[in-house]
């Protein structure tokens, strides 16, 4: 199904979800009921602009900007990550 | 270089309405006056998170026994750790989710043990018990809380594997755990009345996989397999004393919930010992700790890294030895003999239960 990335909603980490910096393992982690997952590099960014604030294309402007990449790729990664945390109930919408 | 644990439970009460005949807790249930009080468990808090703790799974017994559980959940927010109610459902309302909500709680486990009102109140030994499980649910998601369904399978729910699936996404979950019953204490001791067949297993495996791709999306499903009818031991606790540690309502602390049914092993409590002496230097966290301790099949075994020679108590109730191969494994000696057992005890036409605590 293709998302309308420009006028769609605004992404925010779901409720029991938190993106926390661990100062002993020096990383950022993902916590979730009974998971811990460490971000970094461009799945950081994306789960750091999960704010409630930026449409999925905004966010992926932003991402092009700071890998200085095509945008169509950087929209391929983005639209696919977006779908693996909604599959994981990490991400809403 | 010992690495930091990920997560703490704290069992802060044995005391607890339902009697579950496969409860975690041990048989030597800890009596309330040895409980620690809120102070205390603040501090195995900050500990826990200096130690590099992240998470904190609050946990019993039933937690909401403790009139002090919102001060324990503010205590544990303002430690900086993630925290998680694993709860039963009585004896919470509203109100107390609310104000648990409001000092920081980050997440509910509600647990249901059946679909069906009769059958479920019968299992938790509570009459009333399923219909306020439902109605807490709504108001666990009505707060603005995560939650978490936990469903305990065992021989006479597991046909409803789909009908427990559904049920917590009606009841709004973003979570689903399909936990097959672990045979340590009370449920080792209803073995014959908990052990599905291996038929039924089969079925639940097939009904898993299906379910998976139907709820894709909208329910995430995490499954405990279970490993009396398994080829591969599971990798028990992540290996032992490698990413969490349990504290007791007295405060001793296990490498995980069942270790205290291996004899022999020294304990120490945070009443004597900081944490993290207990996580560095304690007998029992180092007992089986790496893999020096291992015996053959698993001291050369290409698995040891993932699997860790599977679950130590396992290992003690069924070969005999905590330093054996997890029965598990179709590489130990004892294999053979544990999928007989449980085709026994699934045959065994046992239906009464023995309740915990009671």
């Amino acid at each position: 199904m293709a998302e309308n990335a420009e006028a769609g909603p605004k992404p925010r980490l779901a409720p029991g979800v938190r993106l926390h910096f661990d100062t002993t393992r020096n990383a950022w982690l993902l916590l979730s009921p009974e998971r811990v997952i460490e971000t970094e590099g461009p799945a950081h960014e994306i789960l750091r602009r999960c704010d409630g604030t930026r449409t999925v294309g905004e966010i992926i402007d932003e991402l092009a900007a700071i890998y200085e990449a095509e945008r169509a790729v950087i929209e391929a990664d983005v639209l696919e990550m977006m779908t693996e945390l909604r599959n994981k109930r990490l991400v809403r919408p | 270089m010992i690495p930091a644990p990920f997560g703490l439970l704290a069992e802060l009460t044995h005391r607890c309405p339902l009697a579950c005949p496969y409860c975690s807790n041990p048989l030597a249930l800890e009596p309330r006056a040895d409980e620690l009080d809120t102070g205390a468990w603040a501090d195995v808090f900050r500990q826990a998170a200096r130690l590099g703790a992240l998470q904190v799974h609050l946990s019993g017994g039933e937690p909401g026994a403790r009139r002090d559980l919102r001060d324990i959940t503010a205590a544990a927010h303002a430690a900086g750790l993630y925290t998680n109610l694993i709860t039963s459902g009585i004896g919470m309302d509203v109100g107390r989710l609310r104000g648990l909500k409001d000092v920081g709680l980050d997440h509910v486990q509600l647990s249901v043990q059946d679909t069906q009102a009769e059958s479920a109140d019968r299992i938790a030994g509570y009459a009333g018990a399923h219909a306020r499980k439902l109605a807490l649910a709504g108001a666990i998601t009505e707060a603005g809380l995560a939650l978490t369904v936990n469903a305990v399978i065992h021989r006479a729910n597991i046909e409803r594997l789909a009908e427990m699936v559904a049920l917590a996404a009606s009841l709004g979950a973003d979570r689903v755990e399909i936990a097959h019953a672990q045979y340590y204490g009370w449920a080792l001791r209803n073995r014959d009345a908990l052990m599905p067949t291996r038929a039924q297993v089969q079925a639940a495996m097939t009904t898993l996989d299906r379910l998976r791709a139907e709820y894709e999306g909208q329910l995430v499903i995490d499954a405990v397999i279970p490993d009396y009818y398994a080829r591969r031991p599971k990798p028990c606790m992540g290996g032992w004393a490698r990413r969490s540690l349990n504290v007791t309502p007295s405060g001793r602390v296990l490498p995980c919930h069942a270790a205290e049914t291996i004899p022999a092993l020294e304990f120490w409590s945070v009443r004597d010992h900081s944490l993290a002496e207990i996580w560095l230097h304690s007998p029992a966290f180092n007992a089986f700790r790496g893999e020096d301790w291992m015996r053959e099949p698993c001291r050369s075994c290409t698995h040891r890294h993932e699997d860790f020679g599977g679950c130590r108590c396992q290992a003690l109730a069924l070969a005999g030895h905590a330093t054996e191969a997890d029965p598990a494994c179709a590489l130990s000696p004892h294999h053979a003999a544990m999928a007989e057992m449980a085709e026994r005890a699934s045959e065994s036409g046992v239906s009464d239960y023995v309740y915990r605590g009671r």
